[in-house]
């Protein structure tokens, strides 16, 4: 049924302002390859304006890049947030803190009228998550980038995630864009480089690109819909009372069923010593399932719903 | 043409390894499992020792800590002088070799599995030091022939691709499953390590109790050479995997083949004479050991009958 019908009345196109500067980041993580070597590739060629489109790269952790590691003091991808950006610095600082501060200087600051218009930041998982596009606040801009996407990827599933916090507790570093989503390829293990996940993450990439410079020139996005995944509830691993030891590992079942609907009575664990844990409460949607960074927190995977997302039409504002 | 089977000693210390590599968690897991209760891997007559090889590496999840541990116990190392100055690892290996060896004196453990995961896709993979150590290739035959016979009666969780034995020189006898992620803990690995381990020690008891194991020929992978990424003058990988090679391990790979995939689009192609078996497909771990992956050539080997001295 088309959305008019169901809706009674068509959303009306909304007008934006143009997007001349698209910031794209890799190697938040140091060890999440795909990213670092597509920014690469991307300044051996010197990418830097395609059409009315300027375009920065930014390596965002150049010494978890030189280690391989996802971070040497702390995870940069948690140190954006208003309170983390605004502490002041002093020789004890953590370097990701630091540098945090540095990558807000030069693509922000968040929130202002200065900040870069887009960006992207791109990550990879361990999880079966295919492409996922993920951001905090639904603006029609990145769903419709998001629509864009899932009409022309063929080599895996697109899916929008939506975190939805306030922009405050924004803790990513894609906060720092006036608009700022994070691409998310899975599985790749991390410190590997799959050629399938590197051509998907770049096909991402040069779309988007695509995206900008079509509807910087005026073209009209026709509206639609796009399901998203959102209310995140996080699930932990089962651990041992006294030493806090996890005791499970991710049942078989349920390894590689990202996105699979997970039902009450379901397996979700399977314990060193062989018994099953079931899943209870309402049907949901796991998500993350398995990722390596997250064994530090002890976290198995998260939860979450499918929403409808509805968007007008958009195109730019012309002055 | 009889030939009477080639007599060992009775196999009564062995000791199961994890943790040589800190990120490789089936091993760290059942080890850590058996240190606590270790009823599962005991068997008559013999001293099973589950030990964790590298516990620094295993508490910063991380694959060394100084240096690979895996590449540690050369004889150099073995005797250097430096105590606490040494790297970790080579301070490791000296104790390990202690506690374990020395290799080849009376002293020694009978057996050691140690245990890896990789990140490329080769299922279960066992491996071999010399195609002249009997002993120890019965015991690959007999855990391959079981695990794949008991695959789907018993262990329905038992979804390892294939059971493989590699010839190599190299390396430290030892068990290799994969695909895992560093760091990250699959139950499908898991149980398929914890399996072939039980076949294995299953294997020693049966021997100590003075079963013969016929003559027998087992398919084996004799390793050949390592083949890097391609680079440019400083270095930097300037292709990957080609997606026709990625988790194509075991398979043929035949001259002319794809086998690397640059950055922007060409494909290259191998230009070996002839065709081979390629492994170590994309481990994660030998980027900075320069290898993409390594050739094998299928071979046939004969494992004379064996006996309890």
């Amino acid at each position: 049924m088309p959305y008019r019908a169901r809706f009674g009345r068509k959303m009306e196109c909304v007008s934006l302002p143009p997007l001349s500067n698209f910031a794209i980041c890799g190697g938040t993580h140091g060890n999440e390859l795909t990213g670092v070597y597509i920014l690469r590739e991307m300044q051996k060629h010197n990418v830097e304006k395609v059409g009315s489109v300027s375009i920065t790269t930014v390596l965002s952790n150049p010494r978890a890049v030189d280690a391989c590691r996802r971070y040497t003091d702390r995870d940069l991808n948690r140190c954006f947030t208003d309170d983390l950006l605004s502490s002041p610095i002093t020789e004890s600082t953590p370097y990701e803190l630091r540098r945090a501060q540095e990558l807000n200087a030069h693509l922000g600051p968040k929130g202002s009228e200065e900040a870069v218009d887009l960006l992207c930041d791109m990550h990879n998982t361990t999880s079966n998550m295919g492409l996922c596009i993920i951001f905090n606040s639904a603006d029609w801009l990145i769903l419709h980038i998001c629509k864009y996407l899932q009409s022309k990827i063929t080599s895996m599933p697109v899916r929008a995630l939506q975190m939805d916090l306030p922009l405050s507790e924004a803790f990513s570093v894609d906060s720092l864009g006036k608009h700022g989503f994070s691409f998310e390829i899975g599985p790749q293990p991390h410190g590997v480089l799959r050629a399938d996940v590197f051509n998907t993450m770049k096909e991402a990439v040069d779309l988007t690109i695509e995206w900008l410079q079509q509807f910087n020139s005026g073209r009209t996005f026709e509206g639609g819909e796009v399901e998203a995944y959102t209310r995140w509830k996080t699930v932990h691993y089962p651990r041992d009372p006294t030493t806090d030891e996890i005791t499970a590992a991710i049942h078989p079942q349920l390894q590689d069923n990202d996105f699979k609907l997970l039902q009450p009575g379901d397996p979700i664990f399977l314990s060193l010593s062989g018994e099953t844990v079931k899943h209870e409460g309402d049907a949901l949607y796991p998500v993350f399932v398995n990722e390596c960074a997250y064994y530090e927190q002890k976290i198995a995977y998260h939860l979450t719903q499918k929403s409808t997302l509805t968007l007008p039409s958009i195109n730019v504002k012309k002055d | 043409n009889f030939s009477p089977p080639a007599r060992f000693d009775e196999a009564r210390r062995v000791a199961i390894f994890g943790g040589t590599h800190g990120n490789e968690m089936s091993g760290v897991t059942l080890v850590n499992l058996w240190v606590k209760n270790g009823s599962e891997i005991q068997r008559k007559m013999v001293d099973t020792k589950p030990f964790i090889t590298n516990p620094r590496a295993v508490e910063k999840c991380t694959r060394y800590v100084d240096t690979d541990l895996n590449r540690a116990f050369t004889p150099e190392n073995l005797s250097a002088l430096g105590e606490g100055d040494l790297p970790y690892e080579v301070q490791r290996a000296q104790e390990i070799n202690r506690i374990f060896g020395p290799k080849g004196s009376p002293e020694a453990y009978d057996v050691i599995f140690d245990l890896h995961n990789t990140t490329s896709n080769m299922g279960c993979t066992l491996i071999l030091e010399s195609s002249k150590d009997y002993f120890n290739l019965q015991m690959m035959n007999y855990i391959k022939v079981t695990a794949l016979r008991s695959n789907t009666e018993y262990y329905p969780r038992f979804s390892c691709k294939s059971v493989n034995i590699v010839l190599c020189d190299w390396f430290i006898a030892g068990l290799e499953v994969g695909p895992q992620p560093q760091g990250v803990l699959r139950s499908n690995i898991f149980e398929a390590m914890r399996v072939i381990l039980k076949h294995a020690l299953d294997f020693i008891e049966l021997f100590n109790e003075g079963v013969e194991f016929p003559t027998c020929t087992v398919e084996v992978f004799r390793v050949l050479e390592r083949i890097d990424y391609p680079r440019d003058a400083n270095g930097n990988i300037i292709a990957m995997v080609h997606p026709n090679l990625q988790d194509g391990d075991w398979e043929p790979l035949n001259p002319g083949d794809p086998m690397f995939l640059t950055f922007d689009g060409k494909t290259l192609h191998y230009q070996g004479s002839g065709t081979i078996y390629p492994t170590f497909i994309n481990e994660a771990a030998y980027y900075e050991k320069q290898q993409a992956f390594v050739t094998t050539r299928r071979e046939t080997l004969v494992a004379s009958a064996i006996r309890k001295a």
